[in-house]
């Protein structure tokens, strides 16, 4: 299926006379693995907060799933099925692994405002956290405290965490950054292990996981669109060469 | 492997009952055979137990700092007080379940302005919210009693059947039974979902923003609860007292109430406990002696507390509790 | 000159005397608060430290008015930065919660301390007779002392104001205030700024502390009863800026000032009451930017 899941229709941002983003439009398809490049500071996590209503945008549309969302907070965003991670670890540093993840499965069950039960009559939440972490290797932490894992890990659970919301698009920003390339294998097994239903936007800097993930690519510069196209068009590129000299290139 | 039995069994632990728990209470009921004579003074620890455990679900579990929650203490104070005084409403079981509620509602709508703010801004407002409230109890003397307090304020003998006597007995049981029943409902609304939800909001809003938790909503439903249970704390004062004064309504009674919570620990329940009785054990004795004494012994122990023992009373015990496990085999 | 317009001006020029002392004592408060974001509620220790000094100066060393200001805002600079260096920066990573208790906690020890040496009883202090009596501005007379107050405050509020923003030192302040971890990666040394902004701030606060002794009276409880004033005054203004805390004190100055005269008994209310209407409009304050 390739009908877009996610569309972004002249986005723009301003503050003040600061322009972070410049009539950007932008089209996930579903099930896609869409990789989103670009030097620093070119905008890509601003463009990942207007999406997920961190950021309001100055003009523009946002539309998931043929339905306007533009006007929509970050909370009834993500209840429509859009999850982020973010650049640097967001996690409830002082919980356990298993707590950070029931977090978020409570609330997409839609147990989380419940006062009166206590929260271990719901083995079900418990369970699907569980069974969340096994499949990424990370059970026999569930107990231990975030900041007792290595940074790695952590990065995992992030991750983890925004899948225990059973998202139907994914906004992974940077999820190696921080990590030694020799353990970002990780990170890449699991994008890569990611179910086809759910769709998928990565912003990377290291270029070989976005060759070996991404089925199509978008570049931003300056907070507008450069380029766009499947990965062997956007290698060949000039302009994109040109754009990255300078910028340290790991692939 | 961690199972999924070990996994349920980590929440259900949090939450079941520990044989520790039976001591405040045992103490509270001891106190009574042990101390008769203070019973007047047990009470008002009892009735700031249970304002600090308002004041612990906003401030130690949601994260959000007041300094104006002596504003729905005093509601409830003024309700009760004011049923009694102008009404002739004298049954005091009723009066408390009126100024639990009108604090509640209060604490609703102020709630709902307010938590749409954060910081520095959200501190100002509570703080200004609360002195607003006090200066509008002052000018409106005819009912409130003003400067000078409300008088004419006394109830029935609780149930038709005890008589408040004058050395307080009736009261503190009285107290004691408000306080457990209180104590449930803080102690379940903590261990659910939603309690630790707040805990998420305190340690990472940005988060649970992403989560699609309605932050908004979770904290003035949190907030009206506590004001809620500030009211019934300010009836219980007046109920006691058969008086209510501005005070009620101060910064400073927000601020002491503040400084007894991080005392005896934050976000733990019984830190209210252990801070309040401290506390007021402590100003009786020794602000009678020197009140400069008092005052500095406790701004000094703010600062240590906030340098050096950040989870209070409470805290150093645990840590005390984790050398004694290393130190034994 | 008639009665209404009469008793108008004397609101306007008694609150114009009252705001100059909240802007000087609060400025340094906006602008270290701006800085660091760290509540510091017991910034009115500085201000109460410096009415002592003063009257200390005056009372037992004969050292005139002017020059015993000058002092002790000097001397309570100098005496701030341990103080800064090791109870307040343990703590900027700190929760809020922290730093407030922290504050009160440093207000109550200030405030026995004082009270211990000085006695509970408010300090009086005998200013220059150069500064007694009215002065005739020909339309009608003013009580010299606020004339006083008030030249002094619209010239301090003068050179503060060139300072921050026509010196290099004041745009490295305002770059830091704005974006913190951008002025440090350009090469600004935020850390010293930030002291050197903390000690003139402290200063400050202590010239005002010495010239309000006359007009608000002086007392170890100065701190505590301030507290939330000061507080007012730059939550309303905004944090960070100059403009904000002179416009907030000269609004929140004469509305206290006004309210109070028009209804005593009701009238401390309104400054309440127009900081929650300002902060609920804009929550970062008047001129502030940081929502």
């Amino acid at each position: 299926m390739s009908d877009p899941v996610l569309q972004a229709v002249g986005l723009c941002k301003n503050f003040g006379a600061l322009e972070v983003a410049h009539n950007i439009d932008f089209t996930l398809k579903r099930g896609a693995r869409h990789a989103l490049i670009g030097p620093n500071g070119a905008g890509k996590t601003t463009f990942i907060n207007l999406i997920t209503g961190v950021l309001m945008p100055s003009s523009g549309q946002i539309i998931l799933n043929g339905q306007d969302i533009t006007g929509l907070g970050q909370a009834e965003r993500s209840r429509r099925g859009i999850a982020r991670t973010f650049q640097i670890n967001q996690l409830f540093r002082g919980l356990t692994v298993l707590e950070n993840v029931v977090l978020a499965i409570a609330e997409r069950q839609g147990i989380a405002s419940s006062m009166f039960r206590p929260l271990s009559s719901y083995s079900e939440v418990t369970d699907e956290a569980m069974e969340l972490l096994s499949n990424f290797d990370l059970n026999e932490d569930a107990l231990r405290r975030i900041d007792e894992l290595p940074y790695g890990r952590q990065r995992l659970v992030e991750i983890v965490i925004a899948l225990g919301q059973r998202p139907s698009v994914l906004l992974l920003d940077e999820p190696a950054a921080g990590i030694p390339s020799s353990e970002s294998q990780h990170i890449l097994d699991a994008a890569s292990a990611l179910s086809s239903d759910i769709t998928v936007l990565i912003i990377e800097h290291d270029m070989e996981i976005v060759f070996s993930i991404a089925d199509y690519i978008t570049v931003l510069v300056s907070g507008a669109v450069l380029t766009e196209g499947e990965p062997e068009a956007i290698a060949a590129d000039e302009r994109v060469r040109a754009v990255y000299l300078g910028e340290v290139d790991r692939g | 492997m961690i199972s999924d039995a070990e996994s349920r069994a980590y929440f259900s632990q949090r939450s079941r009952l520990k044989w520790w728990e039976g001591l405040p209470w045992a103490l509270s009921v001891a106190a009574f055979f042990v101390l008769p004579d203070y019973m007047a003074f047990g009470t008002q620890v009892l009735i700031t137990i249970i304002f600090a455990l308002s004041l612990d679900l906003v401030v130690g579990f949601a994260g959000v700092v007041t300094l104006g929650h002596a504003a729905y203490f005093g509601v409830g104070a003024y309700t009760a007080g004011m049923v009694s005084a102008h009404l002739g409403w004298t049954e005091p079981i009723s009066a408390l379940l009126l100024a639990g509620l009108v604090a509640a509602i209060v604490g609703f709508m102020s709630g709902a302005v307010l938590l749409r703010y954060h910081g520095l801004t959200l501190l100002m407002l509570t703080l200004a919210t609360a002195i607003c409230l006090q200066e509008f109890a002052n000018v409106n003397e005819d009912v409130t009693g003003g400067f000078d307090g409300l008088t004419g304020v006394s109830f029935a003998p609780l149930l038709g059947l005890f008589e408040y006597d004058l050395w307080g007995h009736t009261y503190y049981w009285y107290s004691m039974v408000v306080l457990f029943l209180v104590f449930v409902v803080v102690r379940i609304i903590v261990n659910s979902p939603f309690g630790m939800s707040l805990i998420g909001i305190r340690e990472n809003t940005a988060r649970m923003h992403a989560i699609g938790t309605p932050v908004y909503r979770r904290l003035v439903s949190v907030y009206g609860v506590s004001a809620g249970i500030a009211g019934l704390a300010g009836g219980l004062f007046a109920e006691s007292n058969a008086y209510v004064t501005l005070d009620v309504l101060s910064f400073s009674r927000s601020g002491t109430i503040l400084i007894i919570l991080i005392l005896g620990g934050v976000g733990r329940l019984y830190g209210a406990f252990a801070g309040a009785v401290v506390y007021l054990v402590l100003e009786d004795e020794l602000a009678k002696m020197s009140p400069e004494f008092w005052e500095f012994g406790v701004g000094l122990l703010l600062v240590l507390t906030v340098m050096f023992a950040r989870g209070g009373l409470l805290g150093i015990f645990d840590r005390l509790r984790k050398v004694f496990s290393r130190a034994t085999p | 000159m008639s009665q209404l317009s009469n008793i108008i001006i004397s609101i306007i020029f008694d609150g114009l005397a009252y705001a100059m002392i909240l802007f000087i004592i609060s400025v340094g408060l906006s602008v270290t608060m701006g800085l660091m974001g760290f509540v510091n509620l017991a910034h009115g220790v500085f201000a109460m430290a410096g009415g002592y000094f003063v009257t200390s100066l005056m009372s037992v060393a004969g050292v005139p008015f002017i020059p015993a200001l000058l002092i002790a805002a000097a001397g309570v600079a100098v005496v701030s930065l341990p103080f800064e260096r090791f109870l307040y920066a343990p703590l900027y990573k700190a929760g809020e919660l922290d730093q407030v208790l922290l504050c009160i906690g440093l207000v109550f020890m200030a405030s026995a301390s004082f009270t211990y040496v000085f006695g509970p009883d408010p300090v009086p202090i005998k200013v220059p007779d150069s500064l007694r009596g009215q002065v005739d501005l020909g339309f009608r007379s003013f009580p010299a002392y606020r004339l006083f107050m008030v030249a002094v405050g619209l010239s301090m509020a003068a050179g503060i104001w060139y300072g921050f923003e026509k010196t290099l030192i004041g745009a490295r302040v305002r770059a830091a205030v704005d974006n913190r971890m951008m002025a440090q990666s350009v090469g600004i040394d935020v850390d010293r700024l930030f002291r050197f902004t903390f000690a003139l701030g402290s200063g400050l606060a202590a010239l005002g502390g010495g010239l309000a002794v006359d007009i608000l009276g002086l007392s170890p409880s100065f701190a505590i009863q301030y507290l939330v004033l000061f507080l007012i005054v730059v939550a309303v203004g905004g944090l960070g800026t100059i403009k904000g805390t002179f416009v907030a004190a000269l609004v929140l100055g004469v509305i206290d000032n006004g309210g109070k005269y028009l209804w005593p008994e009701g009238g401390a209310f309104f400054i309440y009451a127009v900081t929650i209407v300002i902060l609920l409009l804009k929550p970062a304050g008047l001129y502030g930017r940081h929502g």
